[in-house]
């Protein structure tokens, strides 16, 4: 298959030889003795603790929607160090490499690090986190008792962490792709990547691509068909409404994306010319179906934390969200709209006048409905009794810092203004200022405003506020001197520079970096100080935050079963409408209940996966075969799977019931 | 797994507030279930719909390339149609009109993607640079 005149492929190994592990770069050497010392004393502490066989039974073949997301947000925050490790290594790097010092990283491990850096934190880190919040969430809220096909959402989530996994292992096995996040051809061909860089990078997105739209699938499905009586749509929460409309968008475009990289690989493994220099390829139809995926991707990840921002505003302002119905039907234009914009990434590829201005028109276009999302929480604020919580502030720092960040999106999406900034540090800083100061200030705001109801406790607030501190002042630290050197001219990706003037720029941000890794420092320590200090910080009543939609009516942490008895819906704000009119808790009649079993397939079919994407990366055909088969036929056994659902007995719920009477009455 | 959605889901409608409300039951959304009558149809409308493409190529006289080409595709987009309908069974009202409804997205998206990376590439390829043809240099 593959021309082996230019590669040497052993039968056993493929090509993979001594030489391909990097023990010839320090830095990576020394991260893998960490890695697997760490991972040594993890092993040995879960063996000690004899934690395997509750980590197997209760977490990894669970198909309990609420476990899977607290798992997606586990491999979010794992990924988020190794990002941000990347992160902090680059700002070094740009801040010393000035006046003929070539730094400390050779253009070979830079060059993997921005890319790795990139991948990472959209697919690893944004993606799980994303999923994880809407996994958990959005059952709850729509008074379900699991999403639609439990097991597959067990599925997807392995399926993410398995290309997270061929990502970390192309750390210390290979190399990862030297080619920017993206990975465009003619770079990305084999003509130009022969090493094992791009064909990670394809593997680990393909791998992870299956779980994700999966999991766009079933949660379209669940928020179609699993609503509790009396939820029309218009009734629907607004993360909700954010949630299915991402969900949209994930299964019309991760398609475009793995069809993409299909063709991608087949130019890299079989010789075929779609993206290359010559015999009819064409290395800019990659660009454009690249961004056709990519661009909505973008909203992919914001859409949702929208929804978060309008359940945190409304709940801490105690106020009914102001314009619900423009609220959808902004965020319903977006999803539409995010297809109509993809060339604003490449204005400057050629293309013509009208174009361009077609293009650059519809981005300016996209700037309405999100604008008129800010006026709605604003004016949701606006006489409401606001309670300055750490969702809350989150909150009010997200509209602060975002719509900086949309207005120089909105510079960008002026083509001429493009011409100037394009691949520009300007460029950088647009992004960032709207992915950390929208999507990850929503997410940490989700995380706290929702964790008391995964845990039974909240969080710590006093770590808490270092943490939002150091992270929204590092944010602006770190970003706004890229502002100002994408002004002056300065490019991305790039190593080392000359003019010496601009170091001190680059000094700033690194400054700004240290303070973000404070804030992850103090997110993390806030996490251990909270689980030691739980019993003071606990939460009996299910409802800390006086809340409104329907997650606030259950018990902190929700049973299995979420609900004892579906509710009727009345209102959009549910549970404030039932706390209104008096809502009293059903004490009997309790029936078994109806529950999908776990199942460890899931875990099974990622793991052959990684080795299928392994073998692939390193041509190590036998073993690719021999996966292929396996998985086939694991796919197939799991069908024979005749134990899928099982009842939660009646005086088991009873029992669950009753506990939970008993703390609410604070007998104690 | 779908049947277990089912089960799972037409539990709901068992609980505390009795039976009275259907939502979630498969029953009422409107299955469009095919009759012999509707799956002849649409097979014979298949059939010829994929014979005329290979009697138009084999036969080769009756269209020039161009034309040849752009009959095929426009039977199957009619293709596409009668499966839709006769053996996908989508009309407006089938799974509460949501059927239609991701129909006509997709449909949307597909429209964008396909006309706008046409738009796209053509336009690029009229700003390239002149092409030489090798065979014409010295």
């Amino acid at each position: 298959m593959i021309d082996t005149s230019t590669v040497a492929t052993h039968p056993l190994f493929g090509r993979l030889t001594l030489e391909s592990f990097p023990y010839h770069e320090p830095i990576v050497v020394a991260t893998f003795v960490a890695v697997v010392l760490g991972g040594l004393a993890l092993v040995a502490a879960l063996s000690y603790f004899r934690l395997w066989g509750y980590l197997w039974k209760e977490w990894f073949t669970t198909v309990d929607h609420k476990r899977i997301g607290i798992m997606y947000m586990v491999l979010g925050l794992i990924m988020l160090l190794r990002g941000f490790a990347d992160a902090i290594m680059m700002r070094l790097q740009q801040a010393m490499a000035f006046g003929g010092s070539e730094g400390y990283l050779n253009a070979h491990h830079y060059d993997q690090i921005f890319t790795a850096h990139g991948v990472i934190m959209i697919f690893f880190v944004a993606m799980p986190f994303v999923t994880g919040l809407m996994n958990y969430v959005v059952p709850l809220q729509i008074g379900a008792r699991d999403v639609s096909f439990p097991f597959l959402n067990n599925f997807s989530f392995w399926m993410t962490v398995g290309g997270a996994v061929l990502i970390m292992v192309s750390l210390f096995v290979g190399e990862f792709a030297r080619t920017g996040w993206l990975a465009y051809p003619p770079l990305s061909n084999i003509a130009y990547s022969p090493e094992t860089g791009v064909d990670y990078y394809i593997w680990a997105l393909q791998i992870a691509g299956v779980g994700t739209t999966l999991s766009g699938i079933n949660l379209i499905c669940t928020i179609v068909k699993m609503r509790a009586p009396g939820m029309t749509m218009m009734k629907m929460p607004v993360f909700t409404w954010t949630s299915l409309c991402t969900n949209v968008l994930i299964v019309a475009s991760f398609p475009i994306l793995t069809a993409t990289l299909v063709l991608l690989s087949l130019d890299r493994y079989v010789g075929t010319n779609f993206f290359t220099n010559d015999l009819g390829g064409s290395p800019m139809m990659y660009v454009n179906l690249i961004w056709i995926w990519g661009h909505p991707e973008v909203y992919i990840l914001i859409l949702p934390v929208f929804g978060i921002f309008s359940e945190v505003t409304s709940t801490f302002s105690g106020k009914k969200l102001f314009g619900y119905t423009s609220m959808v039907y902004a965020t319903v234009v977006i999803t539409i709209l995010s297809y109509l914009v993809w060339l604003h990434h490449f204005f400057t590829m050629g293309s013509g006048a009208s174009v361009n201005s077609f293009f650059g028109i519809t981005t300016m276009i996209i700037s309405i409905p999100t604008g008129a999302k800010i006026f709605n929480w604003l004016f949701t604020m606006y006489r409401g009794r606001i309670r300055f919580e750490l969702p809350m502030m989150w909150t009010v720092a997200f509209m602060l810092t975002f719509v900086v960040g949309g207005m120089t999106g909105v510079l960008l999406a002026v083509p001429p203004a493009d011409f100037v900034l394009h691949n520009s540090l300007f460029l950088i800083a647009h992004f960032h200022n709207v992915i950390i100061g929208g999507v990850l200030f929503g997410l940490f705001a989700g995380i706290y405003y929702w964790w008391p109801k995964a845990f039974g406790f909240r969080l710590d607030p006093f770590w808490g506020k270092v943490s939002f501190w150091c992270w929204v002042i590092g944010f602006w630290v770190a970003f706004m001197p890229l502002y100002v050197l994408g002004l002056m001219g300065v490019t991305r990706r790039l190593r080392v520079f000359e003019d010496p003037s601009l170091q001190i720029w680059f000094q700033i941000a690194a400054v700004g970096a240290v303070l973000i890794a404070a804030g992850i420092g103090a997110f993390l320590l806030q996490i251990a100080v909270s689980v030691w200090k739980r019993r003071e910080l606990v939460d009996r009543t299910g409802d800390p935050w006086d809340g409104r939609t329907l997650e606030w009516a259950t018990s902190s942490p929700p049973p299995d079963y979420n609900f004892a008895f579906t509710p009727m819906i009345h209102d959009n704000d549910a549970w404030w409408d039932m706390k209104k009119r008096g809502y009293k808790r059903p004490l009997g009649g309790y029936k078994a209940i109806h529950m999908p079993s776990n199942s460890g397939t899931g875990v099974i079919l990622a793991g052959i996966s990684v080795v299928l994407g392994f073998a692939l990366v390193w041509y190590i055909w036998w073993l690719a075969a021999v996966s292929f088969v396996a998985l086939l036929a694991a796919a197939i056994h799991h069908t024979f799977n005749y134990h899928r659902d099982f009842h939660i007995p009646a005086d088991v719920v009873v029992r669950t019931e009753n506990e939970r009477t008993r703390l609410l009455s604070g007998q104690v | 797994m779908s049947s277990h959605a089912e089960h799972h889901s037409g539990h709901h409608g068992a609980g505390h507030h009795g039976a009275g409300h259907h939502d979630h039951g498969h029953g009422d959304d409107g299955h469009a279930h095919g009759t012999l009558g509707s799956y002849v149809i649409g097979f014979v409308l298949s059939v010829i719909l994929t014979v005329i493409p290979f009697w138009l190529v084999m036969d080769g006289t009756i269209l020039d390339k161009n034309m040849t080409a752009m009959a095929i595709m426009a039977l199957a987009a009619v293709q596409v149609v009668v499966h839709m309908i006769f053996f996908l069974h989508m009309n407006g009202r089938a799974e509460g009109g949501w059927t239609m409804l991701s129909l006509i997205f997709t449909l949307i998206v597909v429209v964008i993607m396909l006309a706008g990376s046409l738009w796209v590439m053509y336009h690029l390829n009229t700003n390239m640079m002149p092409i030489h043809d090798p065979s014409q240099l010295p």
